[in-house]
């Protein structure tokens, strides 16, 4: 599909740059905390500083009578409104549906994990409200805190006294293949077997959570500015579930949002507080995060405890994986956390492998932390840092090649469509040409000399590599149906052509760092011959767009790209007609071609402008046939999520005495599909293994035994800086195209955080074996700290 | 962060004045008292701001030869201009990151000396002077232990003079999140003797490591502290490494800046 | 209250503020010059950095009275006089060196105030300088590539498109 011109002209496949960034580079980008409205007041929520508690009263009296307060609210106030309702019903294996205790707007009864708001102040400053909030004598009777995952499924204390359990589910998949996988690794003449964790994060999106609530009394209508993944699902869910604010009632706006990473996917109580304020008030109500609040209350991450088994033949044919995973979904269900351990991990628990037998267990698990829930990647990342630990570990007791083992086990071109033995359809793939790309990437074949080099400085060099698939642009509304998703996850996008030929173009998806507002056009001005710069992205406002499911799970391109292209087309259909009115032609005879409609085999032709300028003024225009006008809606539901896979390698550098590990070279060959514009992709799959790299050496979020966050600020929480991460070699070119969208495209957002943290972990250990200690495993983070332990044996 | 009235002296007489106010506090250059304020842990009354008094700012040398530096002295400066001192210098060029090291100022280091800060590290190993309004006080006699010092309450530090050591290094250890010391280790030779002070590792605060010091003073070698084994039963302990860990590495890190110092 | 002045960005402008005002607050709520973000609350993310008589400084970790009579340069001052993208900006698009643009400004102030100092930065002189500056989209190979070609550097050899 990438044209050999198209640098030039800025359509499919060139690198154009982002025509956002002028404003995010001259300080004219507009976040939602950048927002001021007028008499607008500010909200401070009074927040839980113990991990487990029952609420025995709260005295706002004193609270009230303070300068500048004008409201105070209680989990008393919204006893009767709704609970913010989890996305996904997963079923225990025994039948029983997941328990789903109600997620509160203000703690009500309990508070179930430090940073748990039970107040919030309303004031005319920020200042105020804080001083308020000082002031409020809340009675919380602290309980003993249910942290650790292993003694949380084992009984004891309860984070919630309702549902008898802290276990949420406990899930098969697939469950009728439960006895044949057991029976397999029984009979298996080789088993690895490798306990692990995948260490809990803090998405950390450099912009806080933020939100202001406007209500115009005059129309009952409220406005919602948040910072927002997908305003849609934001509104439906205030709407359907939480206040009951007719959808027509309530506009979400997310304006220029500062990265989300999943966390701000979700609705969250601090929303639905601000309008209510705003109501009550009448007077706009702002929210926005500290970081210290951030790291307390934004959705986490991963925190999965997991025992997975391979089975192979002696010459390293796979026979089966086996998993067990504690899930921990921490003291209240977030949107997407039982999708998130379930079905976007279980599912890919067969990797890019013909291995026959996969059955996947897990058990959600209740603590009082704080919700965790889907972070870049989301399950998958999960599933091929499980897999391909252990087929690291395997190659080495059997005396395999890693590179080797992977291939021989690897789904080859011709078997496409494949039907993994973990329940999904791979449309396309090829990994072994990857795999040959990453070779040579990575120089290979130069690894030995640099290891020597590396020992002569008293280092230890390891090499690692990785192979990984996921399955994302997350739909298609049939599927995940089944699956127990309770929304649909299709995509909506809208083709205005103005009168004057240029265009607008409104899509479901959010930008929050993605470059939408270049690559969307890039793919209508190739479909339409136009100048990209005559077309604008309208996006993030629910007044503005049709609908729209928002931006996660690699989607954006690959949904909501996908609907732009059906509404250009249904545009080119209607523009043929009328250009064939004009041209006083047979509407088949139309070729459109760089922006020109023409008669076949003629010289006679209108430009897009002209056909646009006669939609609008309809003089001489046959009305009985075709409508005036020049506007086009699709929804476009995929049939299959998309397959995006890769290879990847790093070296790393040990230092015995310290246990620092240094990443010195990382490569990633990706297959994403046909591309739309290669500077974009390179620049996400960068993203991704900065992430992912943290994920593996230096992010750790820690609670102690109470239930306080010992990780609480960047003081504690380590963030990738500059100097802890190289260049990276990336190649994604050569895709196979997705065989089921237009585009013939895959997402590509997440998979450097899918791919790198195995890959990682998977060099330390080679390096430290290198160095002669029978070390198999290191625990994520690898901080020097457990890297020394480690060696220490 | 609660309020306050903020001043801002010109002179050192005027700031001690200010500070003689009930729950007046002073400000350096705030890079770790505004996050402690915003948290809403501190609650000064009134916030002397140390930034003004152009008599606290500067490098010069004494005529004693040490290297004098003004307690309101930026890190950056220190790093720019401690020339006749290149460890220190070094050091400076290590605190935080470029920002802060163009507000944090030396006197404020010292003043709150964090367990993991760099500043208290050299000022130990050289052997410093720690000048205040009121008197001067040996480095040996200014660490109490975990953000104590010898200051009473309205003292300010108004200078810091280094001797200057034959040679010298820092060798620091960053804790990932927070690029503090996880452990830092200043070694300081000087025609006497080596002095050799830790930060970062114990619970009670930088420390001068004695036994490491005798054994460099007889040999000043790596190899002379390679045997040498501290225990970590009173080293910190917490997410970024036990004590036991933090005890090896001051052994490690001594031995490196013993090295980068020959 | 005090009342400060200051020149930003080349403007005399005069306020009265608390004690406790932020630099970044006055910047943001009095001045309107939301360019100056706020990421965290322990001085460490970087997005708030501006320049204070020349200097690189966290604006959330300074008060605005501490700035009476200063020099204050934030991102909004950064562009060239014809309202185009300077060439640290320019290198920055040009070497998709920003996603979601939070952290952007503050990268900027920091890479002005090291091409000040270091008009040639190695790839480590870039990385250390950026210590105090956190991206969580990049994974920094656009914005180390964008500084160094912003410096006059061959960046054509940095890997990947």
């Amino acid at each position: 599909m990438p044209k050999d011109n198209a640098d030039e002209k800025g359509g499919i496949g060139a690198a154009t740059t982002r025509r956002e960034d002028f404003r995010f580079l001259t300080g004219a980008g507009q976040y939602t905390d950048d927002i001021t409205l007028q008499g607008q007041t500010h909200a401070v929520f009074a927040r839980s500083d113990v991990a487990n508690g029952v609420i025995k009263s709260i005295d706002t009296s004193t609270a009230m009578g303070m300068p500048g307060v004008l409201a105070i609210f209680t989990g008393e106030d919204f006893v009767d409104v709704g609970g913010n309702p989890a996305g996904w019903l997963i079923n225990s294996r025994d039948g029983e549906p997941m328990k789903e205790p109600k997620r509160p707007v203000l703690a009500h009864g309990k508070v179930r994990h430090v940073g748990d708001a039970y107040a919030a102040v309303i004031a005319e400053t920020k200042q105020q409200a804080q001083d308020a909030v000082e002031a409020i004598e809340a009675d919380i009777e602290e309980l003993p805190a249910v942290i650790d995952m292993a003694s949380a499924v084992a009984g004891g204390g309860l984070v919630h006294d309702e549902i008898e359990t802290n276990v949420c589910f406990d899930w098969g998949w697939i469950e009728d293949n439960r006895a044949a996988t057991d029976a397999a690794i029984k009979a298996a003449p080789h088993v690895t077997t490798l306990e692990l964790v995948n260490n809990r994060l803090v998405p950390n999106a450099m912009e806080p959570r933020a939100s202001i609530a406007d209500y115009n009394a005059g129309t009952d209508e409220y406005t919602l500015y948040t910072t927002s993944q997908n305003p849609h699902l934001t509104r439906l869910l205030i709407s359907a579930f939480v206040l009951g604010i007719p959808e027509n009632k309530l506009r979400v706006v997310a304006p220029d949002v500062g990265g989300g990473f999943g966390s701000k996917i979700y609705h969250y109580g601090e929303e639905a507080l601000v309008l209510a304020a705003a109501k009550k008030l009448k007077r706009p109500v702002k929210w926005t995060a500290s970081r210290s609040e951030a790291f307390l209350t934004d959705a986490h991450g991963r925190d999965h405890v997991t025992k997975i088994e391979l089975a192979c033949e002696k010459d390293g044919t796979f026979i089966a994986f086996r998993t067990e995973t504690m899930a921990n979904v921490g003291a209240y269900l977030s949107n997407f956390s039982t999708a998130t351990p379930t079905f976007l991990h279980g599912t890919l628990m067969a990797g890019n492998y013909t291995v026959p037998n996969v059955y996947v267990n897990v058990k959600a698990v209740f603590t009082n932390t704080a919700p965790v829930d889907a972070y870049r990647g989301a399950g998958r990342p999960e599933a091929t840092y499980s897999i391909e630990r252990v087929i690291d570990m395997c190659a080495r007791e059997l005396g395999i090649d890693p590179i080797e083992l992977r291939r021989k086990n690897f789904v080859k071109p011709d078997q496409y469509p494949f039907a993994s033995a973990a329940g999904l359809e791979y449309d396309s793939g090829n990994y072994d040409a990857q795999m040959d790309k990453l070779e040579a990437l990575i120089d290979r074949d130069g690894f030995a000399a640099r290891r020597a080099e590396s020992e002569k400085n008293g280092k230890l060099r390891g090499l690692g590599v990785n192979a990984y698939i996921e399955a994302c642009g997350i739909a298609p509304s049939n599927l995940v149906g089944i699956l127990g998703s309770r929304v649909g996850l299709y995509d909506a996008a809208t083709v205005r052509v103005n009168a004057t030929g240029n265009l607008s173009v409104m899509v479901g998806a959010h930008s929050h760092g993605q470059g939408h507002e270049t690559a969307f056009p890039q793919v209508v001005a190739d479909m339409l011959g136009v100048d990209p710069a005559s077309i604008d992205i309208v996006h993030g406002d629910t007044a503005k767009i049709p609908f729209g499911m928002g931006t996660y799970g690699s989607r954006s391109l690959a949904v909501c790209g996908s609907a732009v292209v059906r509404a250009t087309e249904k545009i080119i259909a209607k523009a043929k007609k009328i250009a064939a009115h004009m041209l006083e032609a047979a509407e088949g005879d139309i070729e459109l071609s760089d922006g020109q409609f023409s008669v076949a085999g003629t010289d006679k032709s209108v430009s897009f402008g002209e056909v646009a300028l006669k939609a609008y003024i309809p003089h001489q225009f046959p009305i009985e046939d075709i409508e005036p006008g020049l506007e086009e809606t699709a929804f476009y539901d995929p049939a299959n999520f998309t397959y995006p896979s890769g290879a990847y390698a790093c070296e790393v550098e040990v230092d015995p005495e310290t246990g620092k590990v240094t990443v010195e070279r990382f490569a990633a060959a990706d297959d994403f599909g046909n591309i739309i514009n290669p500077m974009i992709v390179t620049g996400q799959v960068h993203g991704g293994l900065g992430q992912g790299i943290g994920q593996a050496l230096i992010e750790q979020t820690a609670y102690d035994e109470s239930g306080q966050l010992l990780s609480a600020s960047y003081m504690d929480y380590a963030m990738p800086r500059a100097d802890d991460l190289p260049f990276y070699q990336v190649d994604h070119s050569d895709g196979t195209p997705c065989t089921h969208n237009p585009l013939g495209v895959k997402g590509c957002g997440e998979a450097g955080a899918i791919g790198s943290p195995p890959t990682v972990v998977n060099a330390v250990v080679d390096a430290i074996q290198s160095g002669g200690m029978d070390v198999t495993h290191v625990d994520m983070p690898l901080t020097p700290a457990r890297v020394w332990n480690a060696m220490q044996g | 962060m609660y309020e306050f009235d903020l001043t801002r002296p010109t002179t050192i007489a005027d700031a001690v004045a200010a500070l003689n106010e009930e729950d007046a506090q002073a400000l350096g250059g705030g890079q770790t008292l505004i996050p402690t304020m915003k948290q809403r842990l501190a609650m000064p009354s009134k916030l002397v701001s140390l930034g003004a008094i152009p008599e606290m700012k500067g490098v010069c040398m004494s005529d004693a030869g040490e290297v004098c530096i003004g307690g309101a002295t930026p890190h950056a400066v220190v790093s720019a201009e401690a020339t006749a001192f290149p460890g220190l210098a070094d050091l400076a060029g290590q605190i935080g990151d470029p920002a802060v090291r163009n507000r944090g100022t030396i006197g404020g280091s010292l003043a709150n000396n964090d367990p993991s800060a760099c500043y208290p590290a050299a000022a130990l190993a050289a052997g410093a002077t720690i000048v205040t309004n009121s008197r001067e006080i040996a480095a040996d006699d200014f660490f109490e232990g975990m953000f104590e010092t010898s200051l009473e309450e309205g003292e300010i530090i108004t200078e810091v003079r280094f001797p200057v050591p034959e040679v010298s290094h820092y060798e620091k250890f960053l804790q990932p999140a927070s690029r503090f010391a996880l452990v830092g280790v200043m070694v300081a030779k000087f025609a006497d003797g080596v002095r050799v002070a830790v930060t970062g590792a114990s619970e009670n605060g930088v420390f001068r490591w004695k036994e490491a010091e005798q054994a460099l003073s007889a040999n000043f070698s790596a190899d002379a502290v390679s045997d040498l084994a501290l225990s970590g039963d009173e080293m910190i302990s917490d997410l970024h490494g036990s004590g036991e860990y933090r005890a090896h590495l001051v052994n490690v890190m001594t031995g490196r800046a013993v090295k980068a110092a020959s | 209250m005090a009342q400060v002045s200051m020149t930003v960005n080349g403007k005399t402008v005069s306020a009265d503020v608390e004690g406790r005002t932020l630099l970044s607050e006055f910047l943001r709520s009095d001045l309107h010059l939301t360019g100056t973000h706020v990421g965290c609350d322990t001085s460490q993310c970087g997005a708030c950095v501006v320049h204070v008589n020349g200097d690189a400084v966290k604006a959330c970790t300074m008060f605005a009275a501490e700035a009476d009579g200063a020099d204050v340069g934030t991102i909004e001052g950064q562009a060239n006089e014809d309202g185009t993208l300077n060439n640290i900006q320019q290198a920055f698009q040009d070497h998709h060196g920003l996603q979601c643009g939070f952290c952007t400004p503050g990268m900027v102030m920091s890479a002005a105030a090291l091409l000040k100092d270091n008009p040639k930065p190695s790839e480590h002189d870039v990385r250390a300088y950026l210590e105090g500056n956190i991206c969580r989209c990049t994974g920094y190979h656009n914005i180390v590539k964008a500084i160094m070609a912003a410096s006059g550097q061959d960046v054509s050899s940095i890997a990947a498109e």
